[in-house]
């Protein structure tokens, strides 16, 4: 299997608190990953030096072969690549639903205004959107917002999408529609990369599941083995306190 | 006070207020926007992120410093002062005679600038850092990310201070008559040097002044509403879908 992104070695430090430590990991092309794991365990701050938002300490990160902490690589070339949905939509304010998915793919792809217009709609309508292209983002519910960030990110088209907890800031009724069209996702072999609490999703879709733990990758493994027969103990004390 | 005297006064005299009230608001329009795009420009530098080492960041960092001792200079010196020593100053620096009116726009716009550059600094801090990260994430450098997210949103929230720095403008050019230019102090004063109805005159002048402000002020108001945006969206074609279907075949994602 073609490995999309690996990692390896990756730590990261703010000031003296190490929060990553020597973590070595990867995705394949068509996987899902779930990343699970307590609160403070470092799960955002992997997906933030996966796409760079922070800066990793030390280690490696190998985009389809080629090292993107190098001197020369184009870190926004490279973000490109990786779609990215926050547990907090953010939106961009400024902007109606449509012009969301279309300002990225205008001025970063260079895409013309039409063309990016037609793939932010096809998108849109991917996640159930399309009808609000006028909205403006506070006109709309949490799940809403969620859902038309997922178009913006897939209309850039990545190669891997990235999602922190992108139900955890949700009222308990939009969590479903939202989790919905992940699940779409999952199934048209989008390489998907999620953070995630809510175990139930995690077992249906994950390809792979990975439990981290106060910055170190304890376990990972398909989803019947971490979550049936976790190896380890400090899997299990977790499973424990979270599903029940 | 002789209402006599008022309508007299301007009768007489109304073609210099009128002028001195149009150079007023010309010199006022002009410098707060050049102004206001000084602050914006100094607000995209200063939120560079600042490189780890090397030429760039020691290049920034004089830039920053730089930026900063303007807008403290400007900051902490009267305006009468600094047109004073810039009308003069050039003249004698430069050995070339500056136009008062290009001096006056010049003045009133590295002054307002230097207000304008903390104002949307205030205003860039407090877009929500979410916005930033979105556009980072979807690949935008420092300069799409300002222009395409941040600025419009910066721009909307500094609208008050913007418009409150233009009646400030409206009101301090008065000061620029020390280098001779006729607004609307110089030329009620040249009036009342020469009727000597001092009160009546300034009376005049207040009132003018005080109708440019509002007037600025009620329309500042509706652009702000403007800016809100409609208050509700139009929905294209039937009822919203709540989740997507997944037996819909138009919902796949790879054709
Ligand atoms: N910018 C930052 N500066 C300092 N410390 C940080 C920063 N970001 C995260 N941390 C710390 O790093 C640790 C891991 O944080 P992280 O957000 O990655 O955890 P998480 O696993 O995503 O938790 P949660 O499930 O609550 O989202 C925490 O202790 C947090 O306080
Ligand atoms: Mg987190």
């Amino acid at each position: 299997m073609e490995k999309v992104i690996e990692i390896q070695h990756l730590s990261k430090s703010f000031g003296t608190h190490e929060v990553l430590k020597d973590i070595d990991f990867s995705v394949q092309k068509g996987e899902v990953v779930c990343v699970i794991g307590s609160s403070g365990s470092g799960k955002s701050t992997l997906l933030r030096c996966i796409n760079l938002l922070e800066k990793p300490s030390g280690g490696k990160i190998i985009y389809n072969g080629e090292d993107i902490l190098g001197d020369r690589h184009d870190i926004h070339a490279y973000r490109t690549k990786l779609g990215m949905v926050f547990q907090q939509f953010n939106l961009f304010n400024n902007h109606n639903v449509l012009n969301n998915c279309v300002v990225g793919q205008v001025k970063v792809m260079k895409r013309r205004k039409e063309e990016a217009e037609k793939v932010a709609i096809k998108y849109l309508n991917v996640v159930g959107m399309d009808q609000y292209v006028n909205a403006k983002a506070q006109q709309l519910s949490g799940g809403q917002k969620q859902r038309v960030a997922i178009a913006r990110a897939l209309s850039m088209e990545p190669d891997v999408m990235l999602f922190d907890e992108p139900t955890s800031a949700l009222d308990p009724e939009m969590v479903g529609e939202v989790l919905k069209v992940m699940k779409d996702l999952a199934k048209s072999g989008l390489t998907m990369l999620i953070v995630t609490h809510e175990m139930e999703f995690a077992k249906e879709v994950a390809d792979r599941v990975v439990f981290m733990d106060k910055g170190v990758i304890v376990e990972e493994g398909p989803p019947e083995q971490i979550f049936n027969q976790p190896q380890k103990e400090r899997t299990r004390e977790f499973l424990k306190r979270t599903l029940r | 006070m002789s209402l006599d005297w008022v309508i007299t006064i301007l009768t007489d005299n109304w073609p210099m207020f009128l002028r001195g009230a149009g150079m007023t608001l010309w010199i006022s329009v002009v410098g707060t926007l050049i102004g206001a795009a000084i602050g914006l420009i100094i607000g995209i530098i200063h939120t560079i992120p600042m490189p780890e080492r090397g030429m760039k960041k020691i290049t920034l960092k004089i830039i920053n410093g730089l930026l900063s001792a303007y807008i403290e200079f400007f900051r902490g010196t009267p305006m009468i002062v600094q047109a004073m020593v810039i009308f003069y100053g050039s003249a004698m620096a430069f050995g070339f005679d500056m136009d008062v009116f290009t001096a006056a726009i010049f003045i009133v716009s590295i002054n307002t600038g230097a207000y304008m550059a903390e104002i949307v600094r205030g205003g860039i801090i407090s877009v929500d850092k979410g916005q930033f990260e979105a556009a980072q994430a979807i690949g935008m450098n420092h300069f799409q990310t300002m222009i395409n997210v941040v600025l419009p949103q910066v721009i909307r929230n500094i609208l008050p201070a913007t418009g409150n720095q233009f009646v400030i403008n409206i009101k301090d050019t008065a000061v620029l008559s020390v280098i001779g230019v006729t607004e609307l102090f110089f030329q009620t004063r040249t009036v009342s040097g020469n009727n000597f109805r001092y009160f009546e005159s300034f009376f005049i002048a207040c009132i003018l002044y005080f109708i440019m402000t509002y007037t600025i002020t009620l329309l500042l108001r509706r652009l702000e509403r403007k800016m809100e945006g409609p208050s509700n969206y139009s929905m294209i074609g039937g009822l919203p879908m709540q989740v997507v279907n997944p037996e819909d075949p138009s919902h796949k994602i790879k054709e």
